[in-house]
């Protein structure tokens, strides 16, 4: 969204450019312009350069080019930096600006090219090292950009490099104009920093009072040094002081990120178990092609988008009912054709669903290649909502979360107010009296089979924004499930919801000091433990029902 | 009883199958043929990176057998499928030496198959090209590493790291086996014999397939905000990579804030991900796709042609197949035979040219000479060359920062031994 926002204004920012441009041609009279000719003749010759040569030297030349700062130096490495600069591929080598309408700019002049055609562009690609040039030079020339945002990142991208003099002078001058408080705030941060240096012990004093409580990165370094080296006893217990106070706030916030990233985990444990809880913990089928429906409900989604190259945005909203659909039917054919035999009989049934799921994964190996398909992310879903430095929300994780919450509300009711939940109540808890008052079970375990399905499918297509849509995906996630649903009770959704969060949070907060291997090695010990005292898991069913 | 009896059929049918199959190669394959045996998962979790190895296997078979083959006989290629499995991997080279009689073996790709299939194939005296970057640390007389040691991949990416990006912070991060355990330790021994301090490196293993990156992103971006440049030097293996770099983007760490290189991740990977949040991670191998010479643009077309599929990419190991392929094939033709003994005392120095405009050389101690490229990755799935050693870098089999073995040299031609120790002038003996 950001992105696509300032990619707008910056278009708009450039059609500006380009009216006043040619104003300023129309108005000015001839001796000013011949007056200019030798800048703007050196401009041009390095927007052509730009595409020309080794990477390392075009770093001086677009250093060259910010150096002159033309009108349209800013322009032309905002573009570079965007991959909008191209060049044509015959032998003039024309630098074209490729707007994100697909219009054509001349970079010299920005002027639209129509009418000529120059066959395929070819991007001017960079490097790292140009890259983080690219920023440090438009942050210099953005400090004064008419838009909050880009001076905002301006202004932060100076702290990450440290300033000089001059840029601490230029930020002084700019402040005192400065409207928004979030980037005035940030130029003082800047500011300070720089000041952390200075002579005099009091400027000092003041910097590192200004910088207590700031969580950027970047403040601790210099102010740990401060505490360490200082020559000025004061300068040194203040300096302790802030950063011992950043550090409390650090503490609470890497808590509180902890607990956000066990809930996130725990929101894939419950997405990918929550399937399993309606066809083993209510039918008490061992389903060992849980894995395998996820799998499909994940290539659903790499079809549906394949289909619609164009709805990325949506494709989503496309996938879930279309991953429902086709891994319940999917389903409701392994139910009719094996496990139907095979009921009361939970060995015979796991040996035939690994096969199934064997028979499963090779036939993705055959239809869709053994290589793992790019299922593309949404722009809504990248990135993450920065809630101050030092904690952020990835909105992946967080969508996935609220997602995994709303399957759940959504099954619960299925099964408490539909008349198909009712019946699946009836038959798990006494299939020959379920007969006896008319409900049709061998239907209604077809439809619960399609119906936990049908969410595993839905589950794929959360997984296929978290990880590899291939055809090993299930097998990644079939121990975690099952994990799950014992830990829970079998047969008791809530216990599911119980258990896939509480196993999250536990393994997350394991992994800082066990590791992500022994992390989850601890886990499995502590659940074989847990059974060993609970055999029915968290929450058992009470009641006749338990009795089997 | 119905189950039963349908296992039996298809028992029954089975094993007709597999004799008709062995009585059809056993009446195609007369005298006149040499028989190449390729040796690479089709099934099963591995089958997704080796499946292209067996395809280009097939196509450089193919174009030897239009060329007139070898010696004058044609190539046969005989597939077989280990399906990942790495007992199976022993099993296949048994039949593939002493049913099918195979000259020569192109097969593994992880270290624990080559590792199954080494005593079979030094107990039936065959040859084996393993074509995959790998630890180093092994040196038999039956082997061709014909992929890069830890010297042609790692240690010229972290020189690269160091010198041109001056990083000061070393985040090592791994799967939990062999290859990254023992490249991350050269790594580290390397990294303190420069000078880094061991609070400036930090050392991250992770389980196969691992998909849940959080808190150890949010450990790297904490770790590289200590006001020094960090990278990290990722040694995860194919299919973590996806949802590792996806949190990467999605914390908003990027490439120009932490760079990562990465050991495992070529154009065939990066063909399944979605690439926006990769733009400017590195790569460090001794082949890229979009390096522009006429062999290897004349290599892709006869790829592409040959698969039937323009959007099909090549990879590192793809030319080590091309360079081991051709190896063998000068070797045979040096010594006049396909005779094991023969071809392994012929190919030592044997010099063929690589897909980047060089020639590589087979070492006495059997790896290759490569150069070393470092990439960075595009937005269209490519690499663009940011860096390359000035020459080819001669495989080492014996890491010199390892303690144990860089008293070790393998010198095969001159020595007779994969693990001379230098020091007690002895031959420590067969490999593990």
């Amino acid at each position: 969204m950001i992105v696509t926002t300032t990619m707008e204004r910056l278009q708009v920012l450039m059609r500006l450019c380009s009216a006043l441009a040619i104003a300023t041609l129309v108005a000015l009279s001839t001796p000013v312009l011949a007056q200019s000719e030798p800048a703007s003749a050196t401009f041009e010759q390095l927007v052509n350069e730009v595409a020309q040569g080794s990477l390392s030297k075009r770093v001086d030349t677009v250093a060259a080019i910010a150096a002159l700062k033309h009108e349209r130096s800013a322009d032309i490495l905002q573009a570079l930096q965007d991959g909008n600069l191209k060049v044509t591929r015959d032998d003039s080598e024309r630098v074209v600006i490729e707007t994100a309408d697909n219009q054509i700019l001349d970079a010299q002049t920005s002027e639209p090219i129509t009418g000529t055609d120059l066959g395929r562009l070819k991007r001017i690609p960079i490097h790292n090292k140009l890259r983080s040039q690219l920023h440090t030079l438009l942050a210099q020339l953005n400090l004064s950009h008419p838009n909050d945002e880009v001076r905002l990142s301006a202004v932060t991208r100076l702290i990450t490099d440290g300033g000089d003099e001059q840029t601490a002078t230029l930020l002084n001058e700019l402040k005192s104009d400065e409207q928004n408080s979030r980037v005035r705030e940030a130029m003082d941060t800047a500011i300070a920093l720089y000041q952390l240096e200075s002579e005099n012990a009091t400027e000092r004093l003041a910097a590192v009072k200004q910088l207590r409580g700031s969580l950027i990165p970047e403040v601790r370094g210099p102010l740990q040094e401060r505490a360490d080296y200082d020559s000025d006893k004061d300068v040194r217990i203040e300096a302790q002081r802030a950063l011992d106070s950043i550090e409390g706030r650090l503490k609470m916030f890497r808590l509180g990120e902890n607990v956000f990233f066990g809930l996130s985990l725990g929101s894939v444990f419950l997405l990918s178990a929550i399937g399993l809880a309606i066809t083993f913990g209510v039918m008490g089928v061992i389903n060992m092609a849980h894995g395998e429906l996820m799998m499909i409900g994940a290539y659903t989604t790499w079809v549906i988008q394949q289909v619609f190259p164009n709805q990325i945005e949506y494709s989503l909203f496309m996938a879930i009912p279309a991953a429902f659909v086709v891994a319940g039917l999917v389903g409701i054919a392994i139910e009719r054709g094996v496990i139907q035999f095979l009921y009361g009989r939970p060995l015979e049934t796991l040996l035939a669903t690994f096969g199934i799921s064997l028979i499963l994964q090779q036939a993705a190996r055959s239809i869709f290649s053994p290589l793992n398909r790019a299922v593309s992310l949404p722009e809504w879903m990248s990135g993450s909502l920065q809630i101050n430095p030092a904690f952020s929300i990835t909105f992946n994780r967080l969508y996935i979360l609220l997602f995994g919450l709303m399957v759940f509300f959504a099954l619960l009711a299925i099964l408490k107010k539909t008349s198909l939940g009712l019946k699946v109540r009836a038959v798990s808890q006494n299939r020959p009296m379920a007969r006896a008052v008319g409900v049709r079970a061998s239907w209604v375990d077809a439809l619960t089979f399609g119906l936990g399905s049908g969410i595993a499918g839905i589950a794929g297509v959360a997984l296929s924004q978290l990880t590899n849509v291939g055809p090993n995906l299930g097998q990644a996630y079939i121990i975690d499930s099952f994990m799950v649903v014992v830990f829970g009770g079998v047969g008791n959704l809530w216990g599911t919801l119980v258990g896939a969060m509480g196993l999250g949070i536990v393994n997350k907060f394991l992994e800082p000091y066990a590791g992500a291997v022994l992390a989850k090695v601890l886990i499995l010990v502590l659940l074989i433990l847990f059974i060993q005292k609970k055999p029915k898991g968290l929450f058992p069913q009470k009641g006749r029902a338990a009795a089997d | 009883m119905k189950l039963k009896s349908i296992a039996k059929k298809i028992g029954v049918l089975g094993s007709a199958c597999t004799l008709a199959l062995a009585s059809l190669t056993a009446s195609a394959q007369e005298e006149d043929t040499i028989k190449v045996g390729v040796l690479h998962s089709l099934s099963g979790t591995m089958a997704i990176s080796e499946t292209t190895l067996k395809d280009t296997m097939l196509m450089l078979i193919e174009e030897q057998n239009k060329k007139g083959g070898l010696l004058g006989k044609k190539l046969e290629p005989v597939v077989v499928d280990p399906a990942s499995n790495w007992p199976l991997f022993a099993e296949k080279t048994r039949e593939l030496l002493s049913q099918e009689k195979v000259d020569a073996i192109f097969g593994c790709w992880t270290s624990v198959s080559r590792k199954s299939v080494l005593p079979v194939v030094e107990e039936l005296n065959g040859l084996l090209f393993y074509p995959v970057q790998y630890e180093g640390e092994e040196s038999s007389r039956n082997v061709f590493y014909t992929g890069a040691a830890p010297n042609q991949q790692a240690i010229p990416a972290v020189d690269y790291l160091m010198n041109e990006m001056d990083v000061k912070r070393w985040v090592l991060a791994g799967t939990d086996y062999v290859y990254p355990r023992t490249t991350n330790k050269i790594l580290e021994a390397y990294l303190k014999s420069k000078g880094v301090a061991e609070a400036d490196i930090m050392i991250n293993y992770t389980p196969f397939g691992h998909s849940d990156w959080q808190n150890i992103v949010a450990d790297i971006k904490r770790f590289g905000s200590q006001g020094k440049k960090t990278a990290v030097v990722s040694t995860i293996n194919g299919d973590a990579n996806v949802p590792f770099y996806r949190e990467l983007g999605n914390q908003g760490l990027s490439a120009e804030d932490i760079p990562v290189v990465a050991f495992s991740v070529g154009e065939e990977e990066l063909s399944g991900i979605d690439t926006k949040p990769l733009v400017g991670h590195m790569a460090a191998w001794n082949y890229f796709m979009s390096v522009d010479t006429d062999v290897n643009s004349a290599f892709i077309d006869k790829w592409l042609e040959f698969i039937g599929d323009e959007k099909r990419v090549t990879n590192d190991p793809m030319e080590a197949h091309y360079i081991g392929f051709n190896m063998w094939v000068k070797a045979v033709e040096k010594a006049g035979t396909t005779d094991a003994d023969a071809v392994i005392d012929a190919i030592v120095g044997v010099k063929v040219p690589n897909l980047t405009g060089g020639t590589s050389e087979m070492l006495p101690n059997h790896h290759i000479t490569k150069p070393v490229l470092i990439g960075e990755i595009q937005e269209d799935g490519q690499f663009l060359t940011v860096w390359e050693t000035d020459g080819l870098v001669p495989g080492d089999a014996w890491s010199d920062y390892l303690e144990g073995s860089k008293d070790l040299k393998s010198d095969w031609p001159g020595l007779k031994c994969g693990n001379y120790n230098t020091k007690t002038k002895k031959c420590v003996g067969a490999t593990e």
